[in-house]
């Protein structure tokens, strides 16, 4: 009949990390063949960066420290807001894996069930990557300029891979928890979009009202964004990069394992 | 290490989800190389034992094993030696057919190079060549399960867990399938099948076991069930009331029943060929005229009208005790 089946016997912790590989094979595939998300992951922070820098770039120029344009200010908060958005695909994807019998079919194998939570969450920071590269091209193109060496370009890269991480870990508990896609939907928008909007993405925190204040300065995507636009801008970084790295790197170690064990209890019934 | 008689086996098996009892203590035998149809309606706990059996549902009491190996302890063990395909069909649908086998390959832990040779034997096999680079959402309903079952099969697994594989198929993508379970099954994999359709068990397993509301309230060959459920009824039809009329003077008591408002007589046939044969003579010999002859073979419904009936005044008592 058939050629011989051929096992792969490798030791069992490379077998677990190839799972993952495959997962991550996988998840990539969709991001690729997804048209419908594709086109957002491309204009969506097209249209952010163009919308905000034209609609408030003249109000907001004003409250600016002097020699700051508000373009070059506005940046670093894009890229935060579109990142933390773009944790939501990763709670979808999961959402829509359990949805379908595909998760069942995976824990029948013999393979590191893990391995899929890993391959959206891995494959989550080729599609932000994608997302970020439009936006700085887009920055450029707008007038976009900085004077930042190759090593605090190289810092920026790491915080905001970190923090893709931390937020697709999120999106995997919401992933995991929601009833639908539609609930992920709006369990990441309830979440997102008062975190990013009440922070420094898009305006300095003086002009606000005392609590909110209070609130915009120390929550974590204040610390993120503020040290990604010091590095962009040359300015002093003051504590907020090692406190952007804190909370990215303490989200990442609560999140996963609080992602993983939802989604083992979620499949086991 | 010594292959245990019976490859799947489950005693007194139980689970309940809160306060709803799904399974009632369920014994299940299958002996190497056969094939089993668990036949029951929806909601029977048909799903929920093959999901027990696969290693994706913990379960309250009872024994377990597949291939010796106990479901709740050796459940890696257990997933190396079984396949399963679902009721819906779990196959990644933004991947390609040839994608899909190769993924599921990969994680059955073949080489990479294994995987591939692998995955073009099953399209081929399957007749999904044509189909194999598109992404299987484009995929026909019959050919989508094809694929979910080929995807199954791509470690050539020894067990197969077949959970109502051609429920919602139209009826030519149903034979395709009865035709590679089939094949499956003469090459001595050890089979169980979930159904609603005692046609599909009658043409596919060695054994049924009809179950509902979680418990087996029948269990033989297909034949064995049948003869107790009742035999084939030949149901012939008249052009009018005095055709009728002589139908019945001629057949005399082998007509079971008469509907006189559709001019139709049933009879109970015992063997197929020759009963129908002489019917036909005696009607032709007395040039009384049928407009039309149906035979109705028993169906699931049959069955549960007649298992569940009989249930009721058999085991009443007991159930009672139960309760």
């Amino acid at each position: 009949m058939a050629a011989p089946l051929v096992f792969d016997k490798r030791p069992r912790w490379v077998l677990v990390l190839l799972d993952s590989v495959v997962m991550v094979k996988r998840s990539s595939t969709h991001i690729v063949r997804n048209t419908d998300q594709l086109l957002g992951t491309f204009f969506q922070p097209i249209m952010f960066l163009v919308l905000f820098a034209a609609v408030f770039g003249g109000a907001i120029s004003k409250t600016l420290p002097p020699g700051v344009s508000y373009l070059n200010f506005l940046l670093a908060g894009i890229l935060v807001q579109t990142l933390a958005f773009g944790s939501t695909t990763t709670a979808i994807a999961i959402a829509n894996d359990l949805q379908k019998g595909i998760v069942d079919r995976f824990r029948s194998l013999p393979m590191a069930n893990l391995a899929v939570l890993n391959g959206h969450v891995i494959s989550d920071l080729l599609r932000n990557g994608i997302s970020t590269i439009v936006m700085i091209t887009t920055g450029l193109l707008l007038g976009f300029r900085s004077s930042a060496s190759v090593g605090d370009w190289l810092l920026v890269v790491a915080i905001l891979l970190l923090f893709t991480l931390a937020f697709s870990w999120l999106g995997a508990i919401m992933g995991t928890v929601a009833k639908s896609v539609e609930g992920v939907q709006w369990l990441s928008f309830v979440i997102v979009f008062p975190l990013t909007f009440a922070s420094s993405a898009f305006v300095p925190t003086e002009g606000m009202s005392k609590y909110l204040k209070i609130f915009a300065e120390n929550q974590p995507l204040t610390h993120i964004i503020e040290a990604v636009r010091a590095l962009i801008l040359q300015r002093p970084i003051g504590n907020h990069g090692w406190l952007a790295v804190a909370w990215c790197v303490g989200t990442i170690i609560v999140a996963m394992p609080i992602a993983s064990w939802l989604f083992r209890r979620k499949t086991a019934n | 290490m010594t292959k245990p008689t019976y490859v799947i086996e489950t005693r007194g098996l139980t689970k309940s989800y809160g306060s709803n009892q799904v399974l009632n203590g369920i014994d299940i035998k299958v002996e190497r190389g056969t094939m089993l149809a668990l036949l029951g309606p929806n909601g029977a706990g048909k799903t929920t034992t093959v999901r027990i059996l696969s290693t994706l549902l913990p379960y309250d009491s009872g024994t377990v094993t597949v291939e010796g190996h106990d479901v709740r302890t050796q459940a890696d063990q257990v997933r190396g030696v079984i396949g399963l395909t679902g009721q819906s069909a779990a196959v990644d649908e933004l991947l390609t057919g040839r994608e899909n086998l190769e993924m599921m390959g990969r994680l059955y832990r073949l080489t990479s190079a294994s995987a591939k040779t692998r995955a073009q034997e099953l399209l081929e096999e399957f007749d999904l060549i044509e189909a194999a680079e598109r992404p299987a959402k484009t995929y026909s309903g019959g050919m989508r399960r094809r694929l979910d079952l080929a995807v199954s099969l791509i470690a050539t697994p020894p067990i197969i867990f077949l959970d109502e594989p051609t429920t919602g198929l139209d009826p030519r993508s149903r034979i395709a399938m009865w035709d590679i379970i089939k094949k499956l099954m003469a090459g001595g994999t050890t089979i169980l099948l979930t159904t609603q359709y005692l046609e599909e068990a009658d043409q596919l397993a060695d054994r049924i076991i009809v179950i509902d509301g979680g418990k087996v309230i029948a269990e033989g060959t297909a034949g064995e069930l049948k003869s107790k459920v009742g035999k084939d009824r030949l149901e012939l039809s008249f052009r009018n009331a005095s055709a009728l009329k002589s139908a019945e003077n001629i057949l005399g008591s082998r007509v079971a029943d008469t509907d006189a408002k559709e001019f139709s007589a049933t009879i109970v046939i015992e063997d197929i060929n020759a009963d129908v044969k002489s019917i036909l003579d005696d009607l032709g010999a007395a040039k009384v005229e049928l407009v039309a002859m149906t035979v109705h073979k028993p169906t699931l419904d049959d069955v549960f009208l007649s298992l569940t009936g009989k249930q009721k005044i058999t085991q009443e008592p007991t159930e009672g005790k139960e309760a």
